[in-house]
């Protein structure tokens, strides 16, 4: 069935001239409607009013509107190309950057853009039965954005893997497509993708964790000096920044709930009156966090360094860092265990480069905990969350398999297990939170454990009618 | 050696180091080597030495005795100096060469050695070595390669393979493999040979196996005599009439390539890529062997097959930084099978023989170059019979499913052709034919494929290419795969590709191209040969090597 491809797939990498990327959506677009509709949202709908992407530009990029999921118009989008981009960092430093792939870097290019495309279509397999559980129509329409974003952006890597890998990209394109979160078979590539993701408390603790991530991933694929990887991730960063509002948001409106029924009931016992009790949210933020610094991966990792010193791979906002962008003498201090204390060690800085992007990344997610708190202090209670030791609750690099506290001791295992319940959800936490999730599908109403937006989307109202149901 | 372009062009008229006199069905081949005469300055050629120079000449004799001389039955080589035959390869040569000139000058020194076996295995022109003096390292090597060995007896005069314990390396031009392979010396004997520095003398030598027959001196003359009227009497070469003339190659050399009537090479230095194209004939074959011999060296098989045997030898010597070569084809499949049919049939002929054991020897120099090899097969090739042989010797085979749409004369898709020639014509180093090879132990494509027109998806289905991208694809997969190539260690891909290439049995040629060349080619990069205290280095100046003892 012919396509048209400018109609149904906006774009602006002049998709319908290009005969590569049309014969490999032709193949490939029916596979991921397909996918779509068995391992997409669950819950069935008529319409979300969604934002839509026709351009890169500012009017183009946000378009919004009803929309059937299935007739999303997933497009293809590239931030405009730079006259004249250097590369910033690494062996080639100074020399333009890659209109190609180099034969020299084909396989580990690949590998770099089949792991973070691996990871945007599992966060929808992830979340398919959340809509069921919705707490108001303006959430159950940010899951679906959510949703189609990720579905976007998984179109972004394999338009990467169509128009610049050949038949091994269509093979590996086709691949994203089988391999399922969960799975037994073919489970997604990285840990925490297999994961589900069970309520709304863990959706927004993902899209604030999780996703962030995600972020930190694509901001040091931004600066490849493969320019068309540069470009795409450019652009996902805009949607990506939405999914952080939508975790930052959420969490905020959980404790601002909590905190509202702490204050008024005087007691820290909200289970009782429908809120998450505050413990029970610190909780969820210990896994999501401790899971979410995993895959920054391994401290020291000799694959950080050759993505680096190839120009494959930059640092988080590379160019506004005041070093040679070579690392090649320099050092640098990473956290780890020596004789059952935390202690540091120096090594090379190119090859703590997993390090670096770990410790960009737990400073942004400081700012959530201090922005929850805020909330708190503004309800003039004491209480106050935190982040949790990066040695906490890890399973991979230099922390794990030795038992750390949330602050930041090293335990005997009996001491750390005899505490575990209380900085982990336990199966009674996750029941009483599920036991939370009802559907509240009426415009303007929301359910009891939450707050809610302060505004809506778009200029529209809380009680807009974001989603309609069938 | 940088900056210098060496040239396999010579005639006897110029040799410097041999003289190839014919007296009819006899021809003498005697060793007298200039010593002011080294092909790269820094050393002298003494006591018939050799260097890369001297076994170019001798390669030359070799192909114009069995091209121009079809009535030569017996070929004697012999010294031209007193009480020396040949002192071996030229010690201070090889210290100072860099590793890659070394092993490419072993490679093509072993080559040559091959070629003369097979003269006498397949030409009916038996080599006899005459030693009228001693023959050292890898003068005794060109010994081995001949059919029969003489060694004066003057009670001084030996045979030798001195190399381990004069300079700490191997006799790398097949010296340690024919001893015992060829030869059939008993090992611990030949152990005792290999660490003997005077060698091994007369009658003990005959005794052992490492020559035929020690002879007095004053007997010596009629001994070869006798030898080469033996040798004429056994040969099966029947050839009369008149050879065919190995004119001078048209050639034009430049910055950019190498270009010859029916082959083309061009560089791409960027990439360390040479694209090679290969033109089919461009008239039908002859009818009769005779016209095929009267069109000379313009005999279109023996042609093609000369220039790139020269391509071969001098990408090989003067681009060792070009790691790729790319080979296509152009021309009328049905003219190619067309000539290679009149090959098949036309199999016993002296000339045609010649030609398609040259074309052997020369696709075997293939199967030998430390070079990536990829075949494109593409719209207008001609891969069928002798020339498909060229895609079987590459490590990989692209062929175009379909054809260029955009292109102004898109042409008909491409098809490979196999024949019989590819069932055994031109066997491999393993003895096996390039197609049994590449199946081994897997069913061939049978018979009923022979003749056949295999389009992309025919040839793919039975195994003879390795990826079939289409037009939308062609271009990003050869170049990934070229620049993929060019990015990874030459020696490891040179060590991957050599163990590829060769599955099956072991023969004497393969050990001497596998085994006993990897082991020099190690011992040539250790500290203990060519470090500054080496023995290689330190031969000569009068001081011991100095070894690291540990045994690796």
């Amino acid at each position: 069935m012919p396509i048209d491809y400018t109609e149904r797939i906006p774009n602006n990498v002049d998709l319908a001239d290009d005969r590569r990327l049309k014969r490999a959506l032709e193949s490939w677009q029916p596979k991921f409607l397909d996918w779509w509709q068995t391992l997409g949202p669950a819950l069935p709908t008529q319409d979300v009013y969604l934002r839509t992407a026709v351009d890169v530009g500012r009017a183009g990029w946000a378009h919004f509107g009803h929309v059937a999921l299935p007739e999303y118009r997933w497009g293809i989008f590239l931030a405009d190309r730079k006259p004249d981009r250097r590369i910033a960092f690494g062996q080639e430093m100074g020399a333009p950057v890659w209109q190609q792939v180099p034969g020299e870097y084909r396989a580990d290019l690949q590998r770099l853009i089949v792991v973070q495309g691996d990871t945007e279509p599992a966060s929808v397999e992830q979340q398919r039965h959340l809509g069921m559980t919705a707490p108001s129509l303006y959430d159950l329409r940010n899951l679906f954005q959510v949703n189609v974003e990720e579905g976007r952006h998984l179109w972004a890597m394999v338009y990467l893997l169509h128009a610049y890998f050949g038949r091994e990209g269509r093979d590996e394109a086709e691949n994203l497509l089988v391999r399922n979160s969960g799975s037994e078979e073919s489970p997604r590539i990285l840990g925490a993708f297999n994961e589900e993701t069970p309520d709304w408390l863990s959706f927004y603790m993902f899209t604030y964790f999780t996703d962030r991530d995600g972020k930190y991933q694509l901001g040091t694929l931004k600066e490849s000096a493969f320019d068309p990887l540069s470009r795409t991730c450019e652009f996902m960063l805009k949607e990506e920044a939405h999914h952080m509002m939508v975790g930052t948001t959420g969490v905020d409106r959980v404790v601002r709930r909590t905190a509202e029924v702490m204050r008024e009931r005087d007691t820290d016992e909200v289970a009782a009156y429908g809120a998450i009790p505050l413990s029970v949210i610190q909780k969820y933020l210990n896994f999501h966090y401790s899971v979410s610094l995993d895959l920054f991966g391994s401290e020291t990792s000799t694959n950080a360094a050759n993505y680096f010193t190839a120009g494959l791979k930059g640092r988080w906002m590379e160019e506004r860092r005041k070093d040679d962008h070579r690392l090649t003498d320099a050092f640098t201090e990473i956290g780890t265990v020596r004789d059952d204390q935390l202690t540091g060690v120096e090594i090379p800085s190119l090859i703590g480069l997993n390090q670096d992007l770990r410790d960009e990344y737990a400073a942004d997610c400081a700012g959530g905990v201090k922005r929850w708190n805020a909330i708190l202090t503004d309800a003039g209670l004491d209480a106050r969350l935190y982040l949790p030791h990066q040695g906490f609750n890890r399973k991979v690099g230099a922390y794990s398999g030795h038992h750390i506290t949330p602050d930041g001791r090293i335990v005997a295992a009996e001491e750390w297990e005899a505490g575990r319940d209380t900085w982990l959800p336990t199966p009674d936490d996750k029941a009483y939170v599920e036991s939370l999730m009802r559907p509240v599908y009426d415009p303007g109403k929301i359910a009891a454990w939450v707050a809610p937006p302060s505004n809506g989307i778009n200029g529209k109202p809380f009680d807009y009618e974001y989603v309609h149901l069938i | 050696m940088d900056g210098m372009e060496v040239s396999f062009d010579t005639h006897p008229d110029r040799y410097r180091h041999w003289k190839l006199t014919v007296d009819g069905e006899v021809a003498h081949l005697v060793m007298d080597v200039a010593e002011d005469g080294g092909l790269v300055p820094g050393y002298e050629l003494k006591l018939n030495s050799y260097d890369l120079g001297v076994d170019i000449e001798l390669y030359d004799a070799a192909q114009r005795l069995r091209f121009e001389h079809p009535g030569v039955r017996a070929v004697v080589v012999t010294g031209g100096k007193d009480k020396i035959f040949s002192a071996g390869a030229n010690i201070r040569m090889l210290a100072q060469s860099p590793h890659e000139w070394k092993v490419n000058f072993c490679k093509f020194t072993n080559e040559t050695r091959c070629g003369i076996e097979d003269a006498t295995e397949h030409s009916g022109q038996r080599w006899i070595a005459a030693l009228n003096g001693t023959a050292s390292g890898g003068g005794y090597e060109i010994a081995l390669a001949c059919d029969a060995i003489l060694l004066v007896d003057d009670r001084s005069s030996a045979v030798s393979l001195p190399e381990l314990p004069l300079l700490g390396v191997l006799p790398g031009t097949g010296g340690l493999t024919r001893v015992v392979d060829k030869r059939g010396v008993r090992r611990d004997l030949a152990d005792y040979f290999a660490t003997k520095t005077e060698g091994v003398r007369g009658p003990r030598a005959v005794e052992w196996g490492l020559v035929d027959e020690s002879v007095p001196r004053r007997d010596f003359d009629a001994a070869i005599e006798r030898h080469a009227a033996q040798a004429v009497a056994e040969s099966a070469r029947h050839a009369d009439g008149p050879g065919v003339e190995l004119t001078p190659l048209r050639r034009e050399s430049s910055a950019t390539g190498l270009s010859y009537d029916h082959v083309r090479a061009t560089y791409d230095r960027d990439r360390r890529l040479v694209e090679i194209t290969v033109a089919g004939p461009d008239a039908p074959a002859p009818t009769e062997p005779a016209d095929a011999v009267a069109q000379g060296a313009g005999y279109w098989p023996l042609a093609v097959t000369r220039e790139l045997d020269d391509l071969v030898l001098r990408l090989r010597t003067n681009e060792p930084e070009l790691g790729t070569w790319l080979f296509r084809t152009t021309g009328d499949t049905a003219r190619v099978l067309d000539h290679d049919a009149f090959l098949t049939a036309h199999a016993e002929h002296w000339f045609l023989n010649e030609v398609r054991h040259y074309a052997k020897r020369t696709l075997k120099r293939l199967d030998a170059s430390s070079r990536s090899l990829i075949a494109a097969v593409e719209p207008g090739s001609a891969f069928a019979g002798l020339l498909l042989e060229l895609a079987l010797a590459c490590d990989r085979q692209y062929m175009l499913d379909g054809v260029f749409e955009d292109a102004d004369e898109p042409g008909e898709p491409a098809e490979l052709v196999l024949t019989e020639a590819n069932l055994g014509a031109y066997p491999m180093a393993n003895g096996l034919s390039r197609l049994r090879n590449r199946f081994c132990g897997k069913p061939a494509p049978g018979e009923e494929t022979l003749g056949k027109p295999l389009d992309a998806a025919a040839a793919a289905e039975l195994g003879l290419v390795t990826f079939t991208p289409d037009d939308i694809d062609w271009d990003d997969e050869l170049r990934l795969a070229l620049e993929e190539r060019a990015a990874f260690s030459p020696d490891a891909l040179t060590g991957m590709e050599a163990n590829y290439r060769f599955a099956g049995p072991e023969t004497l040629e393969t050990k001497i191209f596998g085994r006993l060349t990897a082991w020099q080619n190690w011992i040539f990069t250790r500290p203990n040969a060519s470090g500054p205290e080496g023995a290689l280095r330190r031969y000569g100046t009068g001081q011991r090597a100095v070894f690291d003892r540990k045994r690796v």
